[in-house]
Order: C-alpha cells, then sequence, then structure tokens
C-alpha cells in the first residue's frame, strides 16, 4: 500500500482545521514538538458507502503532542469503546518513541483536538490508523534524537534513548531527556524523509501482554460515559416515540403533560419532547403526551421475511469466478442444495445511545456516545444550522458499540433540545428506544449449490448472499469451479427491510461463514469423512491450514466421520485479514432442544498482535457474544412494529451459557497486523451448528437455533 | 410532596431534601454526582445499576429513594477506601475483567454483595450470582476468574 499526504508540514496559521484555527489550536497545547501527518489514502480502496469514502480534507489526520513535562500525547479521532486501542495505540506509541507506556496519554474522539477520521469500525484502527502514527512517533524520536546530539555535543549514532532520556553511550552521565529538549520549543518537520519506523525485533511495549490502561477509571466508576457528563442544569428530555417504524403522527395533545410542574414541552413539527430536571418526572410527563398515528408499514413479519427478502433482491452483484458452473456440475459425482437463513439481530450495548449537549456562547457542545463523532458533528452542524466550527463533538467512553452506534440520532436529538432550550441537555435513551432505533444485522438468505467427486474433492460451489453483504462470502476453499454472487445489498430497489438495519460486529461474515461452514459439513458428512479432513483435503491456504490444525491440537481432537454422537463442531473463516478457526463439544438436550456449549478451542493468525492480552480478551468476548446470535437472539416483529423491545424478550448470553474457552494466537511477528476485535465471532454459527448436528444428526439451516427449531430438525430426522 | 430522607451513603450520614418518589439510580446520579452507577434498562433486568442497601445488592432503578431512609447505601465509589482498592476492584483490574466497563460497577457491586453472604463460593455459586447481571462485551470468563481470586484474598480477614 502506498503511502501518500505524509510528508507535508502544515505551518501555523495556514490552515484551518474544522472545529479550531490552527493558531488557536497551537495555543491551546502550549509548547511541543508538533509533528504533523495525513493518513494513508487507503480507505478509498476499502469500498465503503460513499458517505464515508469523501476524499480525506486537507486537515491533517492524527498527530501527537510531546509536553513540556515529557508526556506525550497521542490525538486520534478514534474512540474507545471496550476495544482496548486505549492501550494498543498507546503501546505502540511508547514502542516508537521510547518513551514509558504510562507517559502516554490518549485523546480520543474530540472534534476540537483531534484530526478527522471517519469513525471507529471494521476493524480499522491497527490497520490503517496505527501506521501513519507510527510513522509520526518514528520521525518525532529522530528529531529528538537530532537535537540531543546537538545539546549534548556528540554524534547521533553515540546516543540511546530509554524512557525518555537521551543518553550518551560513552559517559551516561552526559544525557538529557526529551522533556528539557522540548521545555519552551515547537518545532515543525516534515516527513518527507521515509520515517524510520521500528520493526517487530525492536518493540519491548508491542506484542507483550497490556492490561487496560482505563481499567482503574472502570473499577472505581470514575471512567465517564456520555450520560455522565451532568451539570447543575441540566434538563432531562423525552422523545415522543412512534408505536412503530412507518407510522406518522396525525395529532399529538401535550396539555397534560405541560400541567406537570417544572416540565418543559418542546415542538417543532413531529418532534416532541418533554424536559425535566429530574428524569423520573421527564418519564412520567412523556406518558402523558396523547398522540394519534397512522399506518403504512411493510406487511411482512419475522416469518415471512425470508420469501420477501428473496422476491425484492434486484441488485446482483458478482463477488467472485472461477471455472465454469456447468464444468463443475459434470465433474461431481454429488450436488448438494441448500439453503440458509439468519434473522434480525441487534446490537444491544448495555450502555444505551446516551448525549448531552450544552449551548454556550453560540457553540455547542456535544459528548455522545458514538462510533462516528466527526460525522455526527457534520449531521449537527448541517441540522441545527450551525457553522461547523461551532459544533464541538466529544466521545467520552463508550459502553460498547459493535457497529450500532453510527447514526446517534440522540446527538441530534440532545443538540436541538439544547439549542431550543437554552439549558444543557441530557438525551438518553430507554432501553426500548435503543431496539426500536437500532440498525439491526440484516435478516438474509444464502443459497449455495456445491458439488464433490467421489474422494470428497470439492468441484463446485455456487454461492448466492442475499441481503447479509458480501463480507467473508469468498470460498476460501480451493475450488476450482466457484461463482459468488451477493444480491439485494445495495440501496436501489423495493424497500426491503421495515426498519434500520446496519454494520454489526464483522459485518455480513457472520452470516456467509455460517452458511458455507454448515455446507462443508454437510459435504464432509455426506463423503464420509472427517470434517477436519475434509476441509484440510480442500484447502491450498496455509495460513488457513495452519490455524486448523493449531486449533486441532488446543482442543485435542481426534478424527471422526459425522454424526458422530460426541457433539463436535469446526468451523473456519477470515475477517479482516486475520484467519480463525473454532472447534466447540455440546449437549444436546434431545428432549428439550437446550443447547449447552462445554468448550470452545479457537485459533487466530492475525499477523503482528500487538497486545495479546488485549486480543485475547476481544477473542473470549467475541465467542461469549457469539452464543447469543446461535441460540437466542433474533427480533420478533410484525411490518415496523418490534415486539422484542427488553432484555427480557431479547435474551443475552448470561454467566450460565459459558463454555470453556481455550486460545492460542499465531505467533506471526513478521507479518502486518490486521484485525482483532472481529474475526472470532465469525464462526460461532457454523460452529454451533456443526456440532448440534454431530450431537444429534439433526441439520440447522436458520439462526438462531433456538430449541424450538433444534428439536423441530430433531424431528425432521425422525 | 418533597420530604427530608436521611441515610448513610457511602459510610456518610446524608439528607436531601426531594421527592420521596424519585428512583434511587437517579437521585444518586444527578442529586449526588455518583455517575459510577449506570442506567442499562431501568427495568431491573440488566444490574448495571446495583448498589448495596445494608450490604444487600439491590437494583438501584426499581426502588424509589425513600425505601433507603435510614439505611446504609454504598455505590462502586464508596469501595475503595482512601484510595485504596477494594479486592474485588483489584481482582478485576488484575484479570482485566471488563471491556467497555459499562457493566463493571454493576458486576463489581454485585460479586462484592456475594461474597458478604458467601465467602468462599463454588464456581457454580459465583454462576449463579451473577447469572443476572448482563454483560454484552462478554468479558464473563474473566469476571467469574476475578471473583474467584479475590474471594481467596478477602478469606485473610480483609473483609471490607
Ligand atoms: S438499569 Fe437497573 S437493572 Fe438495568
Ligand atoms: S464490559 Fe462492556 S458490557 Fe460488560
Amino acid at each position: 500500500m502506498k503511502k501518500t499526504g505524509a510528508g507535508k508540514t502544515v505551518s501555523s496559521g495556514s490552515t484551518e482545521r474544522a472545529g479550531l484555527r490552527r493558531r488557536d489550536f497551537f495555543k491551546l497545547l502550549g509548547a511541543g514538538i508538533f509533528i504533523i501527518f495525513e493518513t494513508w489514502d487507503s480507505f478509498e480502496l476499502m469500498a465503503l458507502p460513499a458517505e464515508q469514502r469523501r476524499a480525506l480534507p486537507a486537515d491533517f489526520n492524527a498527530f501527537l503532542w510531546i509536553a513540556e513535562d515529557g508526556s506525550v500525547s497521542c490525538y486520534t479521532g478514534k474512540i474507545e469503546m471496550g476495544q482496548g486501542i486505549i492501550t494498543s495505540l498507546a503501546q505502540m506509541m511508547a514502542d516508537e518513541l521510547d518513551v514509558e507506556m504510562e507517559k502516554v496519554k490518549m485523546v480520543m474522539g474530540d472534534t476540537d483536538l483531534c484530526p478527522w477520521d471517519m469513525g471507529t469500525f471494521g476493524s480499522m484502527t491497527t490497520r490503517f490508523f496505527a501506521p501513519p502514527m507510527r510513522a509520526a512517533a518514528a520521525e518525532a524520536r529522530t528529531i529528538l534524537l537530532q537535537l540531543g546530539a546537538e545539546r549534548l555535543g556528540v554524534p547521533q549514532s553515540q546516543l540511546e534513548v530509554k524512557n525518555g532520556i537521551i543518553t550518551d553511550k560513552m559517559n551516561d552521565k552526559n544525557k538529557v531527556s526529551y522533556a528539557e529538549l522540548t521545555k519552551g520549543k515547537k518545532i515543525e518537520k516534515h516527513l518527507d524523509i521515509k520515517p524510520n519506523v521500528k520493526d517487530y525485533t525492536q518493540f519491548k511495549i508491542v506484542g507483550k501482554p497490556n492490561l487496560h490502561q482505563d481499567a482503574r477509571l472502570k473499577v472505581t466508576g470514575q471512567a465517564k460515559y456520555s450520560g455522565d457528563m451532568l451539570f447543575p442544569d441540566t434538563l432531562f428530555a423525552r422523545v415522543l416515540r412512534p408505536p412503530s417504524h412507518g407510522a406518522k403522527l396525525v395529532s399529538a395533545d401535550v396539555s397534560e403533560a405541560e400541567k406537570m410542574e417544572g416540565i418543559k414541552v418542546v415542538r417543532e413539527g413531529d418532534f416532541i419532547a418533554v424536559l425535566h430536571k429530574n428524569r423520573d418526572k421527564a418519564d412520567e410527563a412523556i406518558v402523558k403526551v396523547n398522540a394519534e398515528y397512522s399506518f403504512d408499514e411493510m406487511k411482512v413479519d419475522d416469518k415471512t421475511i425470508f420469501e420477501h427478502l428473496l422476491k425484492t433482491a434486484s441488485s446482483v452483484n458478482l463477488i467472485a469466478s472461477k471455472g465454469d458452473l456447468a464444468t463443475g456440475r459434470q465433474l461431481s459425482e454429488t450436488v448438494i442444495d441448500s439453503e440458509f437463513y439468519n434473522s434480525y439481530v441487534a446490537h444491544a450495548p448495555i450502555e444505551p445511545h446516551t448525549a448531552a449537549a450544552r449551548m454556550e456562547d453560540g457553540k455547542i457542545t456535544v459528548w455522545a456516545s458514538t462510533q462516528r463523532p466527526f460525522p455526527v458533528q457534520e449531521t449537527i452542524s448541517r441540522e441545527l444550522g450551525i457553522p461547523l466550527e461551532k459544533v464541538r463533538v466529544n466521545t467520552p467512553f463508550v459502553g460498547g458499540g459493535f457497529g450500532g452506534k453510527s447514526a446517534s440520532l440522540q446527538a441530534s436529538e440532545a443538540a436541538r433540545l439544547a439549542k431550543i432550550t437554552g439549558k444543557p441537555v441530557m438525551v438518553a435513551w430507554t432501553r426500548e428506544e435503543e431496539f426500536f432505533y437500532d440498525t439491526f444485522r440484516p435478516a438474509a438468505v444464502v443459497k449455495i449449490t456445491s458439488g464433490m467427486n467421489k474422494s470428497g474433492k470439492i468441484n463446485l460451489w455456487d454461492y448466492h448472499v442475499y441481503y447479509a453483504g458480501d463480507r467473508g462470502s469468498d470460498t476460501i476453499y480451493d475450488v476450482p469451479n466457484a461463482y459468488t454472487t451477493s444480491h439485494g445489498s445495495g440501496s436501489t430497489g423495493p424497500k426491503a427491510h421495515p426498519f434500520g438495519t446496519g454494520a454489526w460486529r464483522a459485518p455480513g461474515n457472520n452470516t456467509n461463514t455460517f452458511a458455507r461452514e454448515s455446507q462443508i459439513n454437510i459435504l464432509a458428512s455426506k463423503a464420509g469423512i472427517d470434517p477436519l479432513e475434509f476441509r484440510l483435503k480442500n484447502l491450498k491456504d496455509e495460513r488457513m491450514i495452519g490455524v486448523l490444525k493449531a486449533v486441532a491440537e488446543l482442543f485435542g481432537y481426534t478424527p471422526a466421520k459425522n454424526p458422530s454422537g460426541r457433539g463436535y463442531g469446526i468451523a473456519c473463516g477470515t475477517d479482516t485479514g486475520t484467519y480463525v478457526a473454532h472447534i466447540a463439544e455440546v449437549k444436546v438436550d434431545k428432549k428439550t432442544g437446550h443447547v449447552q456449549v462445554v468448550r470452545v478451542a479457537c485459533a487466530q493468525d492475525m499477523g503482528l498482535c500487538i497486545n495479546p492480552e488485549g486480543s485475547i480478551i476481544q477473542m473470549e468476548g467475541c465467542i461469549t457474544m457469539g452464543l447469543g446470535y446461535c441460540l437466542t437472539e433474533e427480533i420478533q416483529f410484525q411490518g415496523g412494529k418490534i415486539d422484542n423491545l427488553s432484555f427480557d424478550a431479547y435474551e443475552l448470553p448470561r454467566f450460565s451459557w459459558l463454555p470453556k474457552i481455550s486460545t492460542l494466537i499465531l505467533d506471526k511477528k513478521d507479518q502486518p497486523p490486521q484485525g482483532g476485535g472481529e474475526p472470532a465471532i465469525i464462526c460461532m454459527g457454523g460452529l454451533i451448528a456443526n456440532a448440534i448436528f454431530d450431537a444429534t444428526g439433526a441439520r440447522l439451516f436458520q439462526l438462531p437455533m433456538t430449541p424450538a427449531r433444534i428439536l423441530e430438525a430433531i424431528k425432521k430426522i425422525g | 410532596m418533597e420530604e427530608t430522607i436521611r441515610f448513610e451513603l457511602n459510610g456518610k450520614k446524608t439528607e436531601i431534601l426531594l421527592d420521596p418518589k424519585l428512583t434511587l439510580i437517579w437521585v444518586l446520579r444527578t442529586q449526588f454526582g455518583l455517575t459510577g452507577t449506570k442506567f442499562g434498562c431501568g427495568e431491573g433486568i440488566c444490574g448495571a445499576c446495583t448498589v448495596l442497601i445494608d450490604k444487600v445488592p439491590v437494583r438501584s432503578c426499581t426502588i424509589p429513594v425513600r425505601e433507603v431512609a435510614g439505611k446504609k447505601v454504598t455505590t462502586i465509589e464508596g469501595l475503595s477506601i482512601n484510595g485504596n482498592l477494594h479486592p474485588v476492584q483489584k481482582a478485576f483490574i488484575e484479570h482485566d475483567a471488563l471491556q467497555c466497563g459499562y457493566c463493571t460497577p454493576g458486576m463489581i457491586i454485585t460479586a462484592v454483595g456475594l461474597l458478604l453472604k458467601n465467602p468462599a463460593p463454588s464456581e457454580q455459586e459465583i454462576l449463579h450470582g451473577m447469572e443476572d447481571n448482563l454483560c454484552r462485551c462478554g468479558a464473563h470468563v474473566r469476571i467469574i476468574k476475578a471473583i474467584q481470586s479475590a474471594a481467596k484474598e478477602m478469606k485473610g480477614g480483609k473483609l471490607s
């Protein structure tokens, strides 16, 4: 990947950033060394939606600042929502600069302080933000060494740096700290020489386990989330919501609510809100608003949705093609057609969408739980007609996102109400609102026709995915005649979904990997070959083979034809450049359809692993969270009316579900780092479906695999 | 109608004049600025808002503030004493038993309540005791480990 844009230095005062003039910006930060760098334009390659693909503005994308006290601030538009980049980015920064980890201060997701960023999603932080950040750190170190050489009066080659202190190798009394060097100085430096980024052998902090930097704040209740940004005069707002998506407000009577003491009612067209200094009172007032609606909803429900999607899909996108399907069919002794389904799935972070907003001297500041502070800033500016530089979006800790905190309607609502009332306003969605306005993982269908010869070599693979998207849809197996087609993922054609859908942890890949890995086991079982052996037989990709062998060893796997009665499942796949494979053991109660996952082993090849501890946590998190979409999680709905709007009706994984989890990260230090927050969740559907088949002989084609569906599948095989 | 409610909050005698029907979670967060107690569902289901009332974990989103009159309330902010973390807090850090951290205060308070009642719980008892606290990030495995190691640590009379 080519690096462009780096090497430019923006001189003081000459460039305006959104929000702050460059000049002010320097003022804000005080003295110190400034390194400015721009992002790679590799985003262009990533087939992002048009809105996110916007050309990166001329303002710089990320930077660091070494203060007079030697502390290093690292400014990033990325946000921390539990994925641990507050630690891993700091590790990289510390290693490149040769400072202690504790000296690095992450400043994240503040549109006034941080450079523009499109958002935190798609496991892009480590892959795309980190390289230019590291380049900047390396550059800063070089400048500091030059300054150090001058100060100490010895050639640069005679110096070494440790913990932010430059020392003369010949005379260890002759030394100077970064802090002493930067004091009172502001230095700007072009990055036109190729930055001397360290390679993995030189890392002292990267690659070592490191506990979350934010842990102490979080265990003491000091960590601030958006809902914690309360001021003495904050008003809590509740906004009137329609009973279903597609319902239109006909009339609303707010007189009863208005009678309540201290209640303020805001009404602008269809937007009605009640505000009070006590949240309870706002809750009380909103139900007193008497509203009538007209309904024009889609006639579809959670039973008919799949048929509807297949009918609706008009756009067709050929993702990959190889060989010829007719030839593949001729070369196949056995041809198997399958159809797989998955329901709508909610993000359900424990922190609902929340935003606080305050207007002061014509400038509005918004604290929002969002994965995309900069797009939120732009939206608010546009909607409220406030210039961009007068809108500051701040992102404190985010209580879970998983792709669901992208649109961030709550931030616009809070900003709008703060502007209207002139008071600080808190909009913290109820759990019901959180479910209702979630952008669900789309319901989807996958159709596969696949064929193999007598010895179990796959020769035919015709893969069609409807509405999940194409991430993870590639045939990872070595099939000479393979076509992959994605249907209906575009925004053209008739409306597919009765409500919002969007990216959900490893978007598309959960659906695609479930379908592909289930189909592979169906073939293996038909061929009478152990499913691990069957995979190895049909794979050429060494990294995939590597993780499969590693996970088999980790699990203590012994081969057997399926169904073996042991309840073993296997699945593998790739996501965001990372290879992953799982083996699980389940117990199925054939009378109730209840599944207990006994253990899950997972091996991952993610190239250089920045923070092994953090990556293992992500793997465990993926496995635990993934059990939900396997076993219980699905949105029930009729048209635009959603039936399960609480944690009672929409069941998340709980402590009693916990399998024994073992994880392994392959040592691939010499490979570039890849995504770590999402890969280990993609296999869960196929893994558990295959394990249930191995336990019972019953094949499940729909996620989630609820007890009712399991019993039905068992009944089918008699 | 406003009333004066007297109770002990994080070891300090407190009184406040307010509508006694207000929900405890919002009184703690708004009137007292104790924002470590988190709002996750408001329906008593997720456990993010759990506080100790007379050493028993209670979901603060389900009870009006008048119910704590004359009682001792402990929130996450009141667990550490003079900056010394409670063994459960320490164990959560050591085991990295959190990701986004939003469920964490409720998890810790629930765990402390569990250990107060049963200082040496089996794994099954921990699972059972934590069952109704939800974590979307999937930190469960480590939360269990953290509670186990805190239990060991606390058995030397270090129980607060
Ligand atoms: S907020 Fe009280 S239990 Fe969820
Ligand atoms: S750590 Fe995020 S919900 Fe538990």
